[in-house]
């Protein structure tokens, strides 16, 4: 019986993943809008047509809907929305052919684009969406040169077509990465960044004559023609230019590239000094994703790191998102979350109320992304992506009970689910492991 | 101890007497970190074949531990939700404390006449935390290469050092374990590059100017081995032995076979790295070995049958759930992460259920961190290991789950006699959270270790600050 059990849900498995979203109520459900409010209790969400329609206490009206979940006061929440990440560029970490997160041996740099090479068949992917994450931000890293490359937005739904915009931000590292990408020093990185932005200004017909030149360290091409040309729409301001950096000094020095280049639209990776110069920081408009839980010296760019950093910047009026590189893995961007959640009863330290900390690991990261009111948060016109909790959604035990995104329930099943179910008991007294499936 | 009678003319060691020596004294000095022993008879002697030159012998413990508890005050801890760490619970309960030791537990009718009353209504008490898997010191922030202490990764097998040799106790990790992580004692373990890694050694959570003045006393030496990946990827780049899973058993296979030779041959000049196997064939040094896949750790198992070994626990075991039986069977436990996965390819069958699964089993579980961020919040990952086992209907209690980062691995420590639960007479190593510990919500208040109040989140001056970290920006900011 517990075979065909299995067989069964297996089956379903396979065949999950429908492609038409159906409209739904979710009622009597413990809402939080991911927009910072605190959450609502009673409330009620609404899905039509892929899209939120409304969120939010309830009402009293009547629904005409496809399907009414009654949520017996669980919480419901907006999918997740992970920045930055790499979710969907490998398989196993150590396992170089599986995995695209770097490319040192290219002649290419600013040039590479996630967007053709994400998988949404990523055992990665299944699982986190399953852990609630609907969106996300998803990137090379820089190796080869100081320029990561563009990264992409997706989705982390079972269809075929992860990309929601390819080419939408680009990356590069200053600070001690940058000085290791392009020759040993902070100083190189500045003029290797100051002249591939002034390439892709004379390419774009804003000022001087196109060189063309590479710029080449024994063979690594720290920029090439077609890296300058990816340039393009990040010194015109088309396209945000994502900059990993740490120290507060070195995040002056990049706010002060506006100087120089006006029209750069950017964020700041890491900012793990952010709150020595928050003040800075919020007046020049740049938006923030910073790791939540780094407090150690791990390198002479964070002597000042603390777990109130995000608090801090956030009191000065900084946009902040959570990193979806605060754990582990993105998954775990709900625990960090909570993690801020405490420190606000800790004396001396800069908390995030719930509604806060929510909100930087779903509707800030999204609008960092450029979907602002549209991911990332329960409202109407936003997508009708919506996960029901088995628990408060930063509680460390939590899990996601029903995923939808765009509307369409998503299956949770993964590798790790599978493996799960198999070894639940050890017996193997009629066969083998092998045949539990 | 008459040390001489085991020293031949050339200072050395006899094989015979020292085995004899070991199965007798132990315990008592020979793998522990103890407070040093009296002086050598073998200078003062009066023999006139006594050498002009010795070293300490082994069972002198060179390097012995120079800790002694600081001051604290007759605490009473009342009204708080108690886990004693072996699995008890006790609600608007009363933890008695004094002179580093823990005198009672119990309910609210304990009489506190003559302590410090501190009120903990609404708050919980846990034995310390411990860590059974860290690199605190040996690879310290900030991480630069000059920091790089944990893995001697000259050879495959180095079984001749000793992680205290690398451990700087400045490393401000400590710190940020004791104040976010409650941890009051820890194990740090050479790395695992080399099948066999070295001696780990046994710290007590305390700022120290030396090493010495950290290490746990009386706690068993560990010894750290690893399979899989590491020692056949680093070794097997560089054109060499071992580059495979059969080269890795090869090799530690002849290792044994070239150390149970050392133990039995009384003539043997000392040698560092057969000393630290011969205390492992002895007992008196427990093997901590690093191991992912569940196959591989079955073939350890057999392996140490094989050689007269027993290995303590299998660090990371990511696929330790699938054979739980086996290590229930062979008494061995699982030091393992809660959700880590994925990042090499025999961490790929990664679950989060594998803790709860080997309790199922009833096998032994530990929650390790391998890391000094986790190391900041093991009380955060045992819980989400609880929640993915009760998810699958396996009970598990709060005061099981404290277990797994407490009294569990104080077992796997050998420490387990003198801290590890809130029982009378055990060191008063305890954390009193602000909150439940199993909670994200929650963070240690105050932390004692042996009686003495190391931190207290609501008084500055009882946070410590490493060297490093002074002048420096954030020098004693929250962390």
């Amino acid at each position: 019986m517990k075979r065909l059990l299995g067989l069964a849900a297996s089956a379903i498995a396979l065949v999950a993943a429908p492609a038409t979203a159906q409209d739904f109520v979710i009622a009597n459900a413990t809402v939080a809008l991911g927009d910072g409010s605190e959450p609502i209790e009673n409330g009620v969400v609404q899905v039509e047509d892929g899209k939120v329609v409304y969120a939010g206490a309830s009402d009293g009206r009547s629904y005409e809907t496809d399907m009414v979940v009654d949520a017996g006061g669980a919480w419901v929440t907006p999918g997740l929305f992970a920045t930055v990440t790499t979710l969907g560029l490998w398989d196993v970490g150590a396992v170089s052919q599986s995995n695209d997160q770097r490319a040192g041996g290219s002649p290419f740099s600013a040039a590479l684009d996630a967007a053709p090479i994400v998988n949404p068949n990523s055992q990665h992917i299944l699982v986190h969406r399953a852990a609630g994450i609907t969106r996300a931000a998803t990137t090379t890293m820089p190796s080869g040169s100081i320029f990561a490359g563009q990264g992409a937005i997706i989705d982390l739904d079972g269809d075929s077509n992860p990309v929601m915009r390819e080419r939408a931000f680009q990356m590069v590292a200053l600070g001690e990465g940058g000085a290791r990408l392009s020759g040993g020093s902070r100083a190189s990185a500045h003029v290797l960044f100051r002249a591939a932005l002034r390439e892709a200004q004379a390419l774009a017909g804003a000022g001087g004559t196109p060189q063309t030149t590479e710029i080449v360290i024994d063979d690594e091409v720290m920029l090439g023609r077609f890296d300058a040309e990816a340039l393009i729409p990040v010194v015109t301001g088309a396209q945000p230019l994502y900059v990993a950096v740490d120290r507060a000094s070195d995040i002056r020095a990049v706010l002060a590239l506006r100087d120089d280049f006006p029209r750069l639209d950017m964020v700041l990776v890491g900012a793990g000094e952010g709150w020595l110069v928050a003040d800075a920081i919020a007046a020049a408009g740049v938006p923030v994703i910073a790791d939540a839980l780094d407090d150690l010296p791990e390198s002479f760019e964070v002597l000042a790191a603390t777990q109130s950093n995000i608090g801090r910047m956030m009191r000065a009026g900084v946009q902040v998102a959570i990193s979806a590189s605060s754990g582990n893995n993105p998954r775990n961007m709900p625990q960090a979350a909570g993690n801020l959640v405490a420190l606000s009863r800790i004396p001396g330290a800069a908390g995030l109320s719930w509604g806060q900390a929510f909100a930087a690991i779903s509707s800030v990261p999204a609008a960092i992304s450029g979907y602002d009111g549209e991911a990332g948060v329960l409202a109407p016109g936003a997508v009708g992506d919506v996960v029901m909790w088995d628990g408060d959604p930063l509680e460390v035990g939590s899990v996601p009970t029903r995923v939808f995104i765009g509307g369409v329930e998503q299956s949770l099943e993964s590798h790790q689910s599978r493996l799960r179910e198999r070894y639940r008991d050890l017996d193997e007294s009629t066969l083998p492991k092998a045949y539990d499936w | 101890m008459t040390t001489t009678s085991r020293m031949n003319s050339k200072g050395k060691l006899r094989g015979a007497a020292f085995a004899a020596l070991a199965s007798s004294l132990a315990l008592a000095a020979c793998a522990t970190t103890g407070s040093a022993s009296g002086s050598s008879d073998a200078s003062s002697g009066s023999d006139d074949d006594a050498p002009r030159f010795a070293a300490m012998t082994p069972e002198e413990g060179p390097f012995a531990s120079t800790y002694s508890r600081y001051p604290g005050r007759p605490t009473a801890l009342v009204g708080a939700t108690i886990f004693d760490g072996a699995g008890g619970m006790i609600e608007s309960g009363t933890v008695l404390f004094r002179d580093g030791e823990v005198v009672a537990i119990g309910g609210s009718d304990l009489a506190t006449d003559g302590y410090d009353v501190i009120d903990a209504t609404g708050k919980f008490v846990t034995p310390g935390i411990i860590d059974i898997h860290s690199h605190l010191g040996d690879y310290a922030t900030p991480s630069v290469d000059a920091h790089s202490d944990g893995n001697e990764a000259t050879s495959p097998t180095t079984p001749e050092v000793w992680a205290e040799h690398s451990v700087w106790p400045q490393d401000p990790g400590f710190s940020r374990a004791l104040a976010n992580g409650g941890i009051t004692s820890l194990q740090i373990l050479p790395g695992s590059a080399n099948l066999m890694g070295g001696r780990s050694v046994t710290l007590k959570n305390v700022p120290s100017r030396t090493v010495q003045g950290m290490k746990f006393p009386g706690a068993p030496y560990g010894f750290k081995m690893a399979c899989g990946e590491n020692p056949k990827r680093v070794y097997g780049g560089r054109g060499r032995a071992p580059s495979t899973r059969m080269g890795n058993f090869a090799y530690n296979r002849q290792t044994w076979l070239d150390a149970i030779d050392y133990a039995n041959n009384e003539d043997a000049d000392r040698d560092l790295g057969m000393e630290t196997l011969v205390g492992v064939l002895e007992g008196d040094i427990l093997v901590h070995n690093h191991c992912y896949r569940a196959d591989e750790m079955a073939l350890v198992m057999d392996m140490a049958k094989e050689m007269g070994y027993r290995v303590t626990a299998f660090h990371h075991a990511v696929e330790a759930y699938k054979i739980g039986d086996l290590l229930r069977e062979n008494g061995v436990c699982s030091a393992i992460w809660a959700d880590w996965y994925g990042f090499k390819m025999e961490a790929y069958d990664g679950i989060l259920e594998n803790a709860a699964l080997l309790q199922q089993q009833g096998a032994c579980v530990v929650i390790h961190s391998d890391s000094d961020g986790d190391i900041q919040r093991l009380n955060q990952e045992a819980a989400k290991a609880q929640a993915a086992g009760q998810r699958l209907g396996i009970e598990l209690s709060d005061a099981d789950v404290i277990s797994w980062i407490t009294l569990n691995a104080a077992k796997a420590m050998g420490i387990d006699e003198m801290t590890g639960s809130l029982e009378a007479g055990k060191m008063a190593d305890v954390v009193l959270w602000n909150g439940d510990p199993l909670s994200v919500y929650s963070r240690p208040e105050r932390v004692w270790i042996d009686g003495a109040l190391m931190y207290d989140a609501m008084d500055r001056s009882r946070r410590p600050v490493s060297d490093f970290e002074l002048g420096q920006p954030g020098e004693g900011d929250v962390k």
